[in-house]
């Protein structure tokens, strides 16, 4: 098992950090596949998290400027760790404007992925400060916990407002309730309301429109959202914390963001980036 | 007292305030020959820091002649006259301290542009002067640096970080984020940082033991934050870990002064250490035949370790003086730091003790911020400047002594 990277372009090493800032402020720990061309960022939908889980896919080539990496074996070429996010995140965040970051699977104390990263100085000799973050290395046999999560068979797909839009209507909500419910039809119209005994509000979008998932071949063809009434609303009652968390958290900038609604059953919030996509699925409470 | 500082001044003696509330709750003034004295240190008494502005630093300064004032102050209270350090480099022309005597009022004016006057009025309290007793010449390690190279090194270690270790070599220095490793599994789950400085980057580097030492980072950013605003570069002195480590900036018209304990977790490294270990076992023996010290030492708080007065580490004064007279308060004074976190009289159970731990690598090692010596007495101010006190008492105490919960 064997993995080291590089990166000299500092947009890239600056791309990394926020990614990887991001997932930070979703979860505290989570686990990182590397595989051959990719860097997967996991969070499976345990109890203890609240039933939320993530899935982060980055493509190694639009970030490492060189990537090696060996894998448990052969046939199962790749490594699966489990890491404090905020530790890399912090590990990234402060290696900003150094001329090379390597990342290495190193065995320390324990096994670690360790920053190594050279700082310019005045002087001949560079600066080197190196981070160990210490990791838990998965066995093969735990392994199919952290598989890609298949896309739930929606009910609506809909473009998200902008999210800073968002995130201002959430923290505010939040003040007056603890659950959300996030409500989306066809016709590009989202609400988000919160009822309780005292008030009710609701947010009403409107135009946002609807990704055209239909016309992928083969992917979502017979699905729940086909033969659909364009204007009866799909809707999910969620804790309005976990939403919230991923508003305020979210660091990406994506060109793409939606969500699609299973009715009463699930949020699954997507944001596309270029060389990055992030999923986070919210469960829906009753 | 009365004195004023005018223009950029204005600036540095905020930053000083601001520098001394990272230290502890209370400012300690006082107006000296030299200059004006500010003074924290922290409850734990772990952590100093002193600032002396000489008379140059102002545009007037003039001390009471006849009766020696000091006094402590809340820190907040000084650090609200200073509140804005942006406002205050554009606004503030003239900042004006005075002694109101018949007030009992400590007044700070400062003088605004168009003619605004703030006048903060703040009570006090008479106190004894706070001085801690420490000799940078006879530091085995100094180093001089930059402080914008400090900044840039401390900003790789999180907030939420106590303690730092900096080892030295012939040419390197690396700093590293200290983890306790009490519990095994809390340790790996840490991260670890490195960081490692060419002895180029230093001013001024000068290594004669080979060692690292461990020491809290609050204080150093306290100080970082104050060397940086003035430019000045700061001097770091050092012996073995367990002796406090002076961190100084020194100016024509102001010396700073951060002396802060640090850790003593290595019992084979003291036993090593020949000067200082000769005088400690020296010192036990004088110990088995003095009496037991009064209560007030064995009734210590259990949270606590211990701050005594101490003369021997002043300039002037030997550290092997001749043997003690049967006073528990000079047995202590007496002690070199090394010797100072075992507060415990019965000596034949501590030579056992000391037996265990260099035997029984098992056991978590000892670690115990040593205490620093304090001077706090009503002292004149001839003896204030040669740095001796007339009498020795136990001040305050801190950290867990649990070599105490085994005596009987």
């Amino acid at each position: 098992m064997k993995f080291r990277a590089k990166i000299i372009d500092i947009g890239c090493l600056n791309h990394l950090t926020r990614v990887v800032t991001t997932i930070s402020k979703l979860t505290k720990t989570c686990v990182l596949r590397l595989t051959a061309d990719n860097l997967f960022f996991v969070l499976s939908g345990k109890v203890a998290n609240g039933g939320v889980s993530m899935w982060c896919e980055l493509s190694q080539v639009n970030f490492f400027d060189e990537y090696q990496m060996e894998g448990v074996s052969s046939e199962a070429n790749e490594i699966c760790l489990e890491v404090t996010a905020e530790n890399l995140s912090r590990a990234l965040k402060t290696v900003q404007n150094s001329k090379v970051v390597k990342v290495k699977l190193t065995k320390k104390h324990c096994p670690c992925l360790t920053v190594a990263a050279e700082l310019p100085t005045l002087s001949s000799v560079s600066r080197v400060v190196t981070h160990d973050v210490p990791v838990d290395v998965i066995p093969r046999r735990l392994w199919h916990e952290f598989k890609e999560p298949s896309m739930p068979d929606f009910d609506v797909s809909i473009y998200l407002p902008p999210l800073k839009t968002m995130k201002n209507v959430v923290d505010r909500m939040k003040n007056l309730s603890n659950f959300l419910v996030i409500e989306a039809n066809l016709n590009g119209e989202m609400n988000l309301k919160i009822e309780t005994d005292l008030v009710s509000v609701t947010t009403h979008f409107r135009d946002l429109g609807n990704p055209p998932w239909g016309k992928d071949p083969g992917s979502q063809d017979g699905g729940r959202s086909q033969g659909r009434d364009p204007d009866s609303m799909a809707h999910a009652r969620v804790d309005i914390r976990k939403l919230q968390q991923f508003l305020t958290g979210q660091q990406v900038n994506p060109s793409k963001a939606m969500c699609n609604i299973v009715h009463k059953r699930i949020v699954h919030l997507i944001l596309l980036h270029e060389d990055a996509s992030l999923q986070y699925f919210i469960p829906a409470v009753a | 007292m009365d004195c004023v500082v005018t223009g950029g001044n204005v600036k540095v003696l905020a930053k000083a305030i601001h520098s001394l509330s990272r230290i502890g709750d209370e400012l300690y003034l006082e107006p000296q020959e030299d200059g004006l004295a500010l003074r924290s240190v922290n409850s734990s008494r772990s952590a100093y820091a002193c600032f002396l502005f000489a008379p140059l630093f102002f545009s007037r300064y003039s001390t009471p002649s006849g009766h020696a004032f000091r006094c402590k102050m809340a820190i907040k209270s000084v650090q609200a006259v200073f509140r804005s350090l942006a406002s205050l480099e554009k606004t503030v022309e003239k900042c004006h301290i005075e002694l109101d005597g018949q007030k009992n009022r400590l007044t700070f004016a400062l003088h605004c542009k168009y003619g605004l006057l703030k006048t903060h009025n703040l009570s006090f309290q008479d106190s004894e002067s706070l001085q801690a007793v420490f000799d940078k010449d006879s530091c085995a390690n100094t180093l001089r640096v930059q402080p914008r190279v400090l900044v840039d090194t401390v900003v790789h270690f999180p907030l939420s970080l106590e303690e730092v270790t900096v080892s030295l070599s012939d040419e390197r220095v690396w700093f590293r984020n200290h983890v306790e490793d009490e519990a095994g599994n809390s340790q790996s789950k840490a991260m670890l940082t490195e960081m490692c400085l060419a002895s180029d980057e230093f001013d001024h580097f000068a290594v004669q033991a080979q060692n690292s030492i461990t020491f809290c980072l609050k204080e150093l950013r306290g100080l970082l934050v104050f060397a940086e605003s003035t430019g000045l570069p700061i001097s770091m002195y050092f012996d073995e870990p367990g002796s406090p480590v002076v961190l100084s900036v020194t100016d024509s018209v102001l010396e700073v002064n951060f002396v802060l304990a640090t850790l003593s977790d290595d019992p084979s490294l003291r036993k090593n250490n020949t000067k200082r270990n000769k005088a400690y076992q020296g010192k036990k023996q004088n110990q088995a035949a003095s009496p037991p010290p009064p209560d007030d030492f064995l009734n210590d708080d259990m949270d606590s370790y211990l701050i005594a007065m101490d003369t021997s580490i002043a300039p002037g004064t030997s550290a092997a003086g001749p043997p003690s007279p049967p006073s528990a308060n000079h047995t202590y004074s007496h002690q070199p730091a090394v010797a100072c976190h075992r507060t415990r009289p019965h000596s034949e159970d501590e030579e056992e003790e000391e037996e265990q731990e260099t035997d029984d690598t098992e056991r978590p090692p000892n670690k115990k911020f040593r205490s620093l010596f304090f001077g706090s007495v009503f002292a004149t101010a001839s003896q204030m400047t040669n740095q001796t006190v007339t009498s020795q008492e136990v001040l305050a105490s801190d950290s867990e002594d649990d070599t105490q919960t085994e005596s009987p």
